[in-house]
Protein backbone atom coordinates (compact mmCIF):
# COMPACT_ATOMS: atom_id res chain seq x y z
CA UNK A 1 0.00 0.00 0.00
CA UNK A 2 1.49 3.27 -0.98
CA UNK A 3 1.43 6.52 1.37
CA UNK A 4 0.66 8.56 -1.72
CA UNK A 5 -2.53 7.86 -2.28
CA UNK A 6 -4.66 9.36 -4.76
CA UNK A 7 -7.21 11.77 -2.92
CA UNK A 8 -10.54 9.46 -2.94
CA UNK A 9 -13.21 11.61 -3.92
CA UNK A 10 -16.52 10.04 -2.33
CA UNK A 11 -18.87 10.95 -4.61
CA UNK A 12 -16.90 8.76 -7.51
CA UNK A 13 -17.37 5.67 -5.36
CA UNK A 14 -20.19 3.28 -6.16
CA UNK A 15 -22.41 2.23 -3.57
CA UNK A 16 -20.35 -0.37 -2.22
CA UNK A 17 -17.19 0.84 -2.23
CA UNK A 18 -18.57 4.18 -0.55
CA UNK A 19 -19.81 2.15 2.54
CA UNK A 20 -16.62 0.73 2.59
CA UNK A 21 -14.72 3.91 2.71
CA UNK A 22 -17.15 5.03 5.01
CA UNK A 23 -16.70 1.99 7.68
CA UNK A 24 -13.02 3.70 7.40
CA UNK A 25 -13.61 7.29 7.93
CA UNK A 26 -15.74 6.23 11.00
CA UNK A 27 -12.85 4.26 12.14
CA UNK A 28 -10.83 7.48 11.81
CA UNK A 29 -13.40 9.50 13.35
CA UNK A 30 -13.71 11.85 10.61
CA UNK A 31 -16.74 13.54 10.99
CA UNK A 32 -17.17 15.88 7.78
CA UNK A 33 -16.40 12.32 5.44
CA UNK A 34 -19.02 11.07 7.34
CA UNK A 35 -21.65 13.58 6.80
CA UNK A 36 -20.59 13.92 3.23
CA UNK A 37 -21.14 10.19 3.07
CA UNK A 38 -24.58 10.42 4.02
CA UNK A 39 -26.32 13.25 2.14
CA UNK A 40 -24.39 11.20 -0.84
CA UNK A 41 -25.96 8.00 -0.02
CA UNK A 42 -29.35 9.59 0.40
CA UNK A 43 -29.18 11.93 -2.79
CA UNK A 44 -28.56 8.76 -4.38
CA UNK A 45 -32.21 7.57 -3.06
CA UNK A 46 -31.00 5.10 -0.13
CA UNK A 47 -33.52 4.46 2.49
CA UNK A 48 -32.66 6.43 5.93
CA UNK A 49 -32.53 3.01 7.59
CA UNK A 50 -30.46 1.44 5.31
CA UNK A 51 -27.88 4.35 5.35
CA UNK A 52 -28.35 4.18 9.20
CA UNK A 53 -27.45 0.13 9.43
CA UNK A 54 -25.01 -0.70 6.45
CA UNK A 55 -22.65 2.57 6.61
CA UNK A 56 -23.12 3.87 10.41
CA UNK A 57 -24.17 0.86 12.43
CA UNK A 58 -21.94 -1.27 10.11
CA UNK A 59 -19.14 0.69 10.66
CA UNK A 60 -19.04 0.82 14.65
CA UNK A 61 -19.35 -2.84 15.34
CA UNK A 62 -16.22 -2.80 13.58
CA UNK A 63 -14.54 -0.26 15.57
CA UNK A 64 -16.34 -2.20 19.01
CA UNK A 65 -15.09 -5.09 18.39
CA UNK A 66 -11.59 -3.47 18.06
CA UNK A 67 -12.46 -1.58 21.39
CA UNK A 68 -13.25 -5.04 23.02
CA UNK A 69 -10.06 -6.66 21.84
CA UNK A 70 -7.74 -3.92 22.92
CA UNK A 71 -7.20 -3.01 19.87
CA UNK A 72 -8.62 0.74 20.10
CA UNK A 73 -8.84 2.62 22.89
CA UNK A 74 -11.51 4.95 24.63
CA UNK A 75 -9.91 8.24 22.63
CA UNK A 76 -10.52 6.54 19.17
CA UNK A 77 -14.17 5.06 20.04
CA UNK A 78 -15.20 8.73 21.31
CA UNK A 79 -13.56 10.20 17.71
CA UNK A 80 -15.27 7.67 16.28
CA UNK A 81 -18.68 8.52 18.12
CA UNK A 82 -18.65 11.56 17.60
CA UNK A 83 -18.21 11.01 13.70
CA UNK A 84 -21.38 8.58 13.98
CA UNK A 85 -23.40 11.81 15.50
CA UNK A 86 -22.31 14.12 12.98
CA UNK A 87 -24.35 11.15 10.64
CA UNK A 88 -27.12 10.49 12.84
CA UNK A 89 -28.25 14.13 13.17
CA UNK A 90 -28.91 13.73 9.40
CA UNK A 91 -30.77 10.62 9.24
CA UNK A 92 -32.83 11.24 12.66
CA UNK A 93 -35.54 13.42 11.76
CA UNK A 94 -35.54 11.56 8.17
CA UNK A 95 -36.25 8.03 10.40
CA UNK A 96 -38.60 9.80 12.21
CA UNK A 97 -41.09 10.43 9.11
CA UNK A 98 -40.11 7.10 7.53
CA UNK A 99 -41.35 5.21 10.37
CA UNK A 100 -38.04 2.61 10.00
CA UNK A 101 -38.45 -0.33 12.05
CA UNK A 102 -35.95 0.44 16.09
CA UNK A 103 -33.58 -1.22 16.74
CA UNK A 104 -34.26 -0.56 20.90
CA UNK A 105 -34.79 1.50 23.65
CA UNK A 106 -32.57 2.49 26.78
CA UNK A 107 -32.34 4.10 29.86
CA UNK A 108 -29.04 3.99 31.41
CA UNK A 109 -27.98 6.17 34.42
CA UNK A 110 -25.27 6.02 37.20
CA UNK A 111 -26.66 4.84 40.42
CA UNK A 112 -27.41 6.20 43.96
CA UNK A 113 -23.82 7.82 45.47
CA UNK A 114 -21.79 7.41 42.07
CA UNK A 115 -21.00 10.58 40.37
CA UNK A 116 -18.60 8.78 37.68
CA UNK A 117 -19.91 9.10 34.11
CA UNK A 118 -17.08 8.44 31.17
CA UNK A 119 -18.07 4.69 31.22
CA UNK A 120 -21.78 4.93 31.21
CA UNK A 121 -21.27 8.19 28.51
CA UNK A 122 -19.56 5.54 26.17
CA UNK A 123 -21.88 2.85 26.42
CA UNK A 124 -24.60 5.62 25.68
CA UNK A 125 -22.75 6.42 22.61
CA UNK A 126 -21.70 3.10 21.43
CA UNK A 127 -25.46 1.93 21.84
CA UNK A 128 -26.27 4.97 19.85
CA UNK A 129 -23.87 3.82 17.32
CA UNK A 130 -25.81 0.43 17.61
CA UNK A 131 -29.07 2.12 16.41
CA UNK A 132 -30.50 2.39 19.68
CA UNK A 133 -32.22 4.78 21.22
CA UNK A 134 -30.77 6.28 24.72
CA UNK A 135 -32.35 7.65 27.12
CA UNK A 136 -29.03 9.39 29.87
CA UNK A 137 -30.48 9.94 33.29
CA UNK A 138 -27.13 10.62 34.23
CA UNK A 139 -25.51 10.28 37.74
CA UNK A 140 -26.51 9.82 41.41
CA UNK A 141 -29.87 8.54 40.46
CA UNK A 142 -31.91 7.04 43.33
CA UNK A 143 -34.27 4.12 42.58
CA UNK A 144 -36.98 6.54 42.30
CA UNK A 145 -35.51 8.10 39.01
CA UNK A 146 -34.69 4.88 37.38
CA UNK A 147 -38.70 3.93 38.38
CA UNK A 148 -39.67 7.60 36.67
CA UNK A 149 -37.81 7.26 33.61
CA UNK A 150 -38.95 3.41 32.85
CA UNK A 151 -42.54 4.58 33.45
CA UNK A 152 -42.15 7.89 30.96
CA UNK A 153 -39.87 6.12 28.58
CA UNK A 154 -40.89 2.67 28.10
CA UNK A 155 -37.46 1.33 27.39
CA UNK A 156 -36.46 -2.36 26.09
CA UNK A 157 -33.42 -2.27 28.78
CA UNK A 158 -32.47 -0.61 32.16
CA UNK A 159 -28.40 0.27 31.84
CA UNK A 160 -27.09 0.70 35.34
CA UNK A 161 -23.38 2.07 36.15
CA UNK A 162 -21.39 2.05 39.09
CA UNK A 163 -17.51 2.90 39.33
CA UNK A 164 -17.14 2.38 43.04
CA UNK A 165 -17.44 -1.01 45.04
CA UNK A 166 -19.17 0.82 47.82
CA UNK A 167 -22.29 2.05 45.26
CA UNK A 168 -22.46 -0.90 43.00
CA UNK A 169 -24.42 -2.58 46.02
CA UNK A 170 -27.35 0.17 44.64
CA UNK A 171 -27.87 -1.83 41.87
CA UNK A 172 -29.70 -4.51 43.87
CA UNK A 173 -31.72 -2.00 45.91
CA UNK A 174 -33.26 -1.14 42.41
CA UNK A 175 -33.73 -4.48 40.78
CA UNK A 176 -35.62 -5.38 44.20
CA UNK A 177 -37.68 -2.51 43.63
CA UNK A 178 -38.25 -3.81 40.55
CA UNK A 179 -39.21 -7.08 41.34
CA UNK A 180 -41.54 -5.74 44.38
CA UNK A 181 -43.05 -4.02 41.92
CA UNK A 182 -43.93 -6.51 39.63
CA UNK A 183 -42.62 -4.95 36.34
CA UNK A 184 -38.70 -6.76 36.47
CA UNK A 185 -39.64 -8.86 33.81
CA UNK A 186 -40.52 -5.66 31.53
CA UNK A 187 -37.29 -5.05 30.98
CA UNK A 188 -33.51 -6.68 30.27
CA UNK A 189 -31.65 -4.98 33.19
CA UNK A 190 -28.13 -4.59 32.13
CA UNK A 191 -25.04 -3.59 34.31
CA UNK A 192 -21.72 -2.68 34.18
CA UNK A 193 -18.45 -0.52 35.41
CA UNK A 194 -15.13 -0.87 36.70
CA UNK A 195 -15.17 -3.05 39.80
CA UNK A 196 -18.19 -5.44 38.55
CA UNK A 197 -17.86 -8.72 37.64
CA UNK A 198 -19.87 -11.33 36.10
CA UNK A 199 -21.16 -13.29 39.36
CA UNK A 200 -21.56 -9.82 40.99
CA UNK A 201 -24.40 -9.13 38.23
CA UNK A 202 -25.81 -12.72 39.01
CA UNK A 203 -26.21 -12.07 42.54
CA UNK A 204 -27.80 -8.68 42.13
CA UNK A 205 -30.51 -10.55 39.64
CA UNK A 206 -29.12 -8.49 36.49
CA UNK A 207 -29.90 -9.93 33.00
CA UNK A 208 -26.36 -9.16 32.39
CA UNK A 209 -23.12 -8.07 33.37
CA UNK A 210 -21.17 -6.32 30.49
CA UNK A 211 -17.69 -5.78 30.78
CA UNK A 212 -17.12 -2.84 28.44
CA UNK A 213 -18.94 -1.03 26.17
CA UNK A 214 -18.93 -3.04 23.05
CA UNK A 215 -20.14 -5.78 25.25
CA UNK A 216 -22.47 -3.87 26.30
CA UNK A 217 -23.73 -3.96 22.47
CA UNK A 218 -23.55 -7.41 21.92
CA UNK A 219 -25.25 -8.01 25.01
CA UNK A 220 -28.44 -5.49 24.33
CA UNK A 221 -28.57 -6.95 20.31
CA UNK A 222 -28.19 -10.58 21.82
CA UNK A 223 -31.72 -9.48 23.97
CA UNK A 224 -33.81 -8.03 21.62
CA UNK A 225 -33.32 -10.52 19.44
CA UNK A 226 -34.58 -13.03 21.96
CA UNK A 227 -37.15 -10.92 22.37
CA UNK A 228 -38.47 -10.43 19.07
CA UNK A 229 -38.10 -14.21 18.82
CA UNK A 230 -40.50 -14.71 21.45
CA UNK A 231 -42.75 -12.40 19.52
CA UNK A 232 -42.83 -13.90 16.60
CA UNK A 233 -43.47 -17.37 18.25
CA UNK A 234 -45.95 -16.68 20.53
CA UNK B 1 17.47 22.38 49.09
CA UNK B 2 17.27 18.57 48.88
CA UNK B 3 13.00 17.80 48.94
CA UNK B 4 12.31 15.81 51.76
CA UNK B 5 11.58 12.51 49.76
CA UNK B 6 14.45 12.21 47.46
CA UNK B 7 16.46 12.64 50.93
CA UNK B 8 14.30 9.72 52.28
CA UNK B 9 14.90 7.91 49.00
CA UNK B 10 18.48 8.69 49.16
CA UNK B 11 18.80 6.95 51.86
CA UNK B 12 16.69 3.78 51.62
CA UNK B 13 16.54 0.94 49.22
CA UNK B 14 12.82 0.81 49.14
CA UNK B 15 10.06 2.83 50.71
CA UNK B 16 6.41 1.93 51.85
CA UNK B 17 3.55 3.84 51.12
CA UNK B 18 0.10 3.65 52.36
CA UNK B 19 -3.40 1.79 51.70
CA UNK B 20 -6.75 2.61 51.01
CA UNK B 21 -8.53 5.79 51.29
CA UNK B 22 -11.76 5.58 50.38
CA UNK B 23 -12.13 2.01 52.13
CA UNK B 24 -11.42 3.78 55.55
CA UNK B 25 -13.63 6.58 55.20
CA UNK B 26 -16.44 4.48 54.36
CA UNK B 27 -16.03 2.18 56.98
CA UNK B 28 -15.95 5.81 59.14
CA UNK B 29 -19.65 6.61 57.90
CA UNK B 30 -19.31 8.18 54.76
CA UNK B 31 -22.13 8.18 52.63
CA UNK B 32 -21.31 7.36 48.92
CA UNK B 33 -21.31 10.24 46.64
CA UNK B 34 -20.65 13.04 49.67
CA UNK B 35 -16.95 14.38 49.04
CA UNK B 36 -14.66 12.88 51.37
CA UNK B 37 -12.72 16.13 50.73
CA UNK B 38 -15.40 17.73 52.85
CA UNK B 39 -14.51 15.61 56.01
CA UNK B 40 -10.66 17.57 56.34
CA UNK B 41 -13.28 20.36 57.75
CA UNK B 42 -16.18 18.86 59.20
CA UNK B 43 -14.70 15.55 60.70
CA UNK B 44 -11.24 16.18 61.24
CA UNK B 45 -10.81 13.74 64.08
CA UNK B 46 -11.42 11.15 61.54
CA UNK B 47 -9.57 12.31 58.86
CA UNK B 48 -6.33 12.23 61.80
CA UNK B 49 -7.54 8.36 62.56
CA UNK B 50 -7.06 7.89 58.53
CA UNK B 51 -3.92 9.45 58.66
CA UNK B 52 -2.79 7.34 61.54
CA UNK B 53 -3.77 3.96 60.20
CA UNK B 54 -0.37 3.95 57.64
CA UNK B 55 1.76 5.48 60.12
CA UNK B 56 0.94 3.73 62.54
CA UNK B 57 1.26 0.63 59.87
CA UNK B 58 5.01 1.50 58.97
CA UNK B 59 4.08 3.53 56.07
CA UNK B 60 6.97 6.15 55.17
CA UNK B 61 4.60 8.15 52.97
CA UNK B 62 1.43 8.80 53.02
CA UNK B 63 -1.70 10.36 50.90
CA UNK B 64 -3.73 13.26 52.14
CA UNK B 65 -7.42 12.99 51.62
CA UNK B 66 -7.58 15.27 48.70
CA UNK B 67 -7.97 12.96 45.80
CA UNK B 68 -11.28 14.84 44.28
CA UNK B 69 -10.13 18.00 45.56
CA UNK B 70 -9.65 19.92 42.28
CA UNK B 71 -12.50 21.92 40.74
CA UNK B 72 -14.03 19.99 38.26
CA UNK B 73 -14.90 17.54 41.05
CA UNK B 74 -15.71 20.12 43.78
CA UNK B 75 -18.21 20.86 41.60
CA UNK B 76 -20.15 17.80 41.83
CA UNK B 77 -20.87 18.96 45.49
CA UNK B 78 -21.18 23.06 44.89
CA UNK B 79 -17.70 22.76 46.53
CA UNK B 80 -15.90 24.20 43.73
CA UNK B 81 -14.65 27.39 45.59
CA UNK B 82 -13.18 25.61 48.29
CA UNK B 83 -10.39 24.09 46.48
CA UNK B 84 -8.13 26.16 48.08
CA UNK B 85 -9.32 25.41 51.96
CA UNK B 86 -10.43 21.59 51.41
CA UNK B 87 -6.72 20.84 50.10
CA UNK B 88 -4.95 23.16 52.64
CA UNK B 89 -6.32 21.65 56.03
CA UNK B 90 -6.24 18.11 54.11
CA UNK B 91 -2.36 18.57 54.22
CA UNK B 92 -2.15 20.53 57.56
CA UNK B 93 -3.59 17.36 59.54
CA UNK B 94 -1.45 15.13 57.42
CA UNK B 95 1.37 17.38 58.87
CA UNK B 96 0.67 17.40 61.89
CA UNK B 97 0.03 13.46 62.11
CA UNK B 98 3.51 12.66 60.21
CA UNK B 99 5.31 15.32 62.32
CA UNK B 100 3.96 13.30 65.72
CA UNK B 101 5.06 9.99 64.35
CA UNK B 102 8.64 10.54 65.90
CA UNK B 103 10.26 9.44 63.14
CA UNK B 104 10.58 10.71 59.09
CA UNK B 105 7.08 10.18 57.38
CA UNK B 106 6.34 12.00 53.85
CA UNK B 107 3.17 13.76 53.51
CA UNK B 108 1.83 13.35 49.56
CA UNK B 109 -0.24 15.68 48.60
CA UNK B 110 -2.82 13.71 46.87
CA UNK B 111 -4.32 14.83 43.17
CA UNK B 112 -6.79 12.71 41.13
CA UNK B 113 -8.01 13.55 37.44
CA UNK B 114 -10.25 15.46 36.67
CA UNK B 115 -12.71 13.73 35.38
CA UNK B 116 -13.24 15.34 32.37
CA UNK B 117 -12.04 14.14 28.70
CA UNK B 118 -9.21 16.32 27.47
CA UNK B 119 -9.32 17.71 24.23
CA UNK B 120 -10.22 16.77 20.91
CA UNK B 121 -12.10 14.08 22.27
CA UNK B 122 -13.69 16.15 25.01
CA UNK B 123 -13.78 20.02 26.78
CA UNK B 124 -10.84 20.03 28.82
CA UNK B 125 -8.49 21.92 27.45
CA UNK B 126 -4.95 21.57 28.37
CA UNK B 127 -4.58 25.14 30.20
CA UNK B 128 -7.77 24.81 32.55
CA UNK B 129 -6.34 21.59 33.47
CA UNK B 130 -3.15 23.31 34.58
CA UNK B 131 -4.98 25.68 35.98
CA UNK B 132 -7.42 23.75 37.91
CA UNK B 133 -3.90 21.33 39.09
CA UNK B 134 -2.50 24.14 40.54
CA UNK B 135 -5.04 25.95 42.11
CA UNK B 136 -5.33 22.62 43.91
CA UNK B 137 -1.44 22.44 44.49
CA UNK B 138 -1.22 25.79 46.13
CA UNK B 139 -3.36 24.43 48.98
CA UNK B 140 -1.84 21.29 49.24
CA UNK B 141 1.44 23.61 49.56
CA UNK B 142 0.92 25.87 52.11
CA UNK B 143 -0.61 22.92 53.92
CA UNK B 144 2.31 21.58 54.27
CA UNK B 145 2.17 18.64 51.96
CA UNK B 146 6.23 17.41 51.05
CA UNK B 147 4.95 16.48 47.59
CA UNK B 148 2.62 16.25 45.05
CA UNK B 149 1.17 12.39 44.43
CA UNK B 150 -0.80 12.82 41.09
CA UNK B 151 -2.52 9.35 40.79
CA UNK B 152 -4.98 7.33 39.10
CA UNK B 153 -4.53 9.57 35.69
CA UNK B 154 -5.49 7.87 32.19
CA UNK B 155 -4.72 10.71 29.48
CA UNK B 156 -0.85 11.12 29.16
CA UNK B 157 -2.24 15.09 28.12
CA UNK B 158 -3.81 15.13 32.01
CA UNK B 159 -0.11 13.77 33.40
CA UNK B 160 1.62 16.49 31.69
CA UNK B 161 -0.76 19.15 33.02
CA UNK B 162 -0.07 17.91 36.04
CA UNK B 163 3.66 18.05 35.19
CA UNK B 164 2.86 21.45 34.47
CA UNK B 165 1.08 22.56 37.69
CA UNK B 166 3.83 21.12 39.93
CA UNK B 167 6.48 23.39 38.16
CA UNK B 168 4.19 26.32 38.83
CA UNK B 169 3.50 25.84 42.21
CA UNK B 170 7.03 25.02 43.01
CA UNK B 171 6.43 21.99 44.57
CA UNK B 172 8.47 18.41 43.61
CA UNK B 173 5.80 15.72 42.69
CA UNK B 174 5.12 11.88 41.71
CA UNK B 175 3.25 10.76 39.25
CA UNK B 176 1.32 7.14 38.64
CA UNK B 177 -1.04 5.95 35.91
CA UNK B 178 -4.04 3.29 36.38
CA UNK B 179 -3.35 0.89 34.27
CA UNK B 180 -7.21 -1.00 33.59
CA UNK B 181 -7.64 -2.12 30.26
CA UNK B 182 -6.01 -4.74 29.36
CA UNK B 183 -2.74 -4.06 30.70
CA UNK B 184 -2.76 0.08 29.55
CA UNK B 185 -4.66 2.76 30.56
CA UNK B 186 -8.43 4.02 29.79
CA UNK B 187 -6.74 6.18 27.33
CA UNK B 188 -4.50 3.03 25.82
CA UNK B 189 -1.16 4.66 27.10
CA UNK B 190 1.49 1.43 27.76
CA UNK B 191 3.32 1.56 30.90
CA UNK B 192 6.36 1.60 28.03
CA UNK B 193 4.60 4.65 26.33
CA UNK B 194 4.48 6.27 30.68
CA UNK B 195 8.11 5.33 30.98
CA UNK B 196 9.21 7.63 27.84
CA UNK B 197 6.66 9.87 28.32
CA UNK B 198 8.11 10.94 31.83
CA UNK B 199 11.51 11.27 30.55
CA UNK B 200 10.69 14.32 27.80
CA UNK B 201 8.75 15.74 30.56
CA UNK B 202 10.60 19.73 31.04
CA UNK B 203 9.55 18.66 34.54
CA UNK B 204 9.76 15.11 35.17
CA UNK B 205 8.74 13.99 38.55
CA UNK B 206 11.02 12.06 41.40
CA UNK B 207 9.28 8.94 41.10
CA UNK B 208 6.55 7.62 38.59
CA UNK B 209 4.42 4.25 38.16
CA UNK B 210 1.00 2.66 38.44
CA UNK B 211 -1.49 2.79 41.15
CA UNK B 212 -5.22 1.05 41.59
CA UNK B 213 -6.23 -1.06 38.21
CA UNK B 214 -7.24 -4.49 38.11
CA UNK B 215 -5.28 -6.82 40.83
CA UNK B 216 -2.04 -6.98 42.23
CA UNK B 217 -1.02 -9.59 39.49
CA UNK B 218 -1.54 -6.56 36.37
CA UNK B 219 -0.12 -4.09 38.46
CA UNK B 220 3.00 -6.04 38.90
CA UNK B 221 3.53 -6.97 35.41
CA UNK B 222 3.24 -3.00 34.70
CA UNK B 223 6.03 -2.46 37.02
CA UNK B 224 7.60 -4.92 34.79
CA UNK B 225 6.88 -3.41 31.69
CA UNK B 226 8.53 0.10 33.46
CA UNK B 227 11.63 -1.15 34.62
CA UNK B 228 12.13 -3.25 30.89
CA UNK B 229 12.30 0.48 29.24
CA UNK B 230 15.69 1.07 31.59
CA UNK B 231 14.73 3.85 33.47
CA UNK B 232 16.90 5.08 36.05
CA UNK B 233 14.06 7.07 37.97
CA UNK B 234 12.62 5.38 41.03
CA UNK B 235 9.17 3.32 40.31
CA UNK B 236 5.94 3.00 42.32
CA UNK B 237 3.81 0.37 42.93
CA UNK B 238 0.50 0.84 44.40
CA UNK B 239 -1.81 -2.13 43.53
CA UNK B 240 -5.45 -3.09 44.79
CA UNK B 241 -5.46 -5.86 47.37
CA UNK B 242 -6.78 -8.50 45.35
CA UNK B 243 -10.53 -7.96 43.23
CA UNK B 244 -13.70 -7.02 44.45
CA UNK B 245 -16.13 -10.25 45.87
CA UNK B 246 -19.26 -9.09 46.34
CA UNK B 247 -20.02 -11.33 49.88
CA UNK B 248 -23.98 -10.97 51.81
CA UNK B 249 -24.14 -7.26 50.19
CA UNK B 250 -21.08 -6.21 50.73
CA UNK B 251 -18.34 -5.67 48.55
CA UNK B 252 -14.86 -7.53 49.97
CA UNK B 253 -10.99 -7.26 48.55
CA UNK B 254 -10.14 -11.04 48.37
CA UNK B 255 -6.59 -10.09 48.95
CA UNK B 256 -5.21 -10.89 52.64
CA UNK B 257 -2.55 -9.43 53.75
CA UNK B 258 -0.26 -12.78 53.51
CA UNK B 259 -0.70 -12.32 49.62
CA UNK B 260 0.05 -8.09 49.93
CA UNK B 261 2.74 -9.42 51.26
CA UNK B 262 3.93 -11.43 48.50
CA UNK B 263 2.69 -8.72 46.35
CA UNK B 264 4.95 -5.92 48.29
CA UNK B 265 8.41 -8.61 48.06
CA UNK B 266 7.44 -9.27 44.37
CA UNK B 267 7.12 -5.89 43.36
CA UNK B 268 10.43 -4.45 44.98
CA UNK B 269 11.52 -7.88 43.38
CA UNK B 270 10.23 -6.23 40.03
CA UNK B 271 12.52 -3.22 40.12
CA UNK B 272 9.86 -0.78 42.74
CA UNK B 273 11.10 1.49 45.11
CA UNK B 274 8.04 3.01 46.43
CA UNK B 275 5.82 0.27 47.44
CA UNK B 276 2.17 0.40 49.17
CA UNK B 277 -1.24 -0.42 47.95
CA UNK B 278 -4.74 0.82 46.99
CA UNK B 279 -8.29 -0.11 46.80
CA UNK B 280 -9.32 -2.70 49.74
CA UNK B 281 -5.59 -2.31 51.25
CA UNK B 282 -5.96 -1.68 55.60
CA UNK B 283 -3.46 -0.96 58.19
CA UNK B 284 -3.52 -4.73 58.77
CA UNK B 285 -2.65 -5.42 54.99
CA UNK B 286 0.27 -2.62 55.11
CA UNK B 287 1.46 -3.88 58.57
CA UNK B 288 2.15 -7.33 56.92
CA UNK B 289 3.88 -5.85 54.02
CA UNK B 290 6.21 -3.67 55.90
CA UNK B 291 7.19 -6.95 57.94
CA UNK B 292 7.84 -8.82 54.63
CA UNK B 293 9.79 -6.14 52.78
CA UNK B 294 12.31 -6.14 56.23
CA UNK B 295 12.17 -9.99 56.39
CA UNK B 296 12.60 -11.24 52.92
CA UNK B 297 15.72 -10.18 51.17
CA UNK B 298 15.37 -8.49 47.87
CA UNK B 299 16.57 -11.58 45.64
CA UNK B 300 18.15 -9.61 42.94
CA UNK B 301 15.93 -11.04 40.02
CA UNK B 302 13.09 -10.10 38.77
CA UNK B 303 10.25 -12.66 39.05
CA UNK B 304 8.82 -13.94 35.49
CA UNK B 305 5.42 -13.42 35.02
CA UNK B 306 4.66 -16.95 35.78
CA UNK B 307 6.12 -16.49 39.18
CA UNK B 308 3.80 -13.59 39.73
CA UNK B 309 0.91 -15.36 38.93
CA UNK B 310 2.07 -18.17 40.76
CA UNK B 311 2.22 -16.64 43.57
CA UNK B 312 -0.46 -13.64 43.66
CA UNK B 313 -2.81 -14.54 40.68
CA UNK B 314 -3.60 -14.82 36.96
CA UNK B 315 -3.57 -11.34 34.50
CA UNK B 316 -6.44 -9.96 33.62
CA UNK B 317 -5.48 -10.19 29.84
CA UNK B 318 -3.21 -12.26 27.72
CA UNK B 319 -0.94 -9.02 26.81
CA UNK B 320 -0.55 -5.79 27.60
CA UNK B 321 0.74 -4.09 24.51
CA UNK B 322 4.32 -4.25 25.41
CA UNK B 323 7.75 -6.44 24.88
CA UNK B 324 7.60 -9.31 22.61
CA UNK B 325 3.52 -8.66 21.74
CA UNK B 326 4.21 -5.44 20.96
CA UNK B 327 3.29 -6.55 17.50
CA UNK B 328 -0.06 -6.80 18.74
CA UNK B 329 -3.51 -7.16 16.67
CA UNK B 330 -2.80 -3.80 14.75
CA UNK B 331 -5.49 -1.33 13.58
CA UNK B 332 -7.22 -2.08 10.44
CA UNK B 333 -5.48 -0.91 7.59
CA UNK B 334 -7.03 1.32 5.07
CA UNK B 335 -7.20 3.45 2.43
CA UNK B 336 -7.07 7.06 3.28
CA UNK B 337 -7.66 10.00 1.60
CA UNK B 338 -5.00 12.21 0.78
Amino acid sequence: MSDQEEDIILSELNDEELVQQMHDDLYDGLAEEIEEGVNILLERGWQPYNVLTDALVGGMTIVGVDFRDGILFVPEVLLAANAMKTGMAILKPLLAETGAPRMGKMVIGTVKGDIHDIGKNLVSMMMEGAGFEVVDIGINNAVEAYLEALEKEEPDILGMSALLTTTMPYMKVVIDTLVEKGIRDDYTVLVGGAPLNEEFGKAIGADGYCRDAAVAVETAKDFMSRKHNQIAAG
Amino acid sequence: MTDALTKLMNERDWLMADGATGTTLFNMGLVSGDAPELWNVDKPDNIRALYRGPVDAGSDIFLTNTFGGNASRLKLHDAQDRVGELNRVGAELAREVADASGRTVIVAGSVGPTGDIMEPMGSLTFDSAVEMFHEQAEGLKEGGADVLWVETISAPEEYKAAARAAELAGMPWCGTMSFDTAGRTMMGVTSADLAKMVESLPNPPLAFGANCGVGAADLLRTVLGFAAQGSERPIIAKGNAGIPQYVDGHIHYDGTPELMADYAVLARDCGAKIIGGCCGTTPEHLRSMREALEARPASGTRPTLDQISEAIGGFSSASDGTGDDAGQPARRTRRRRG
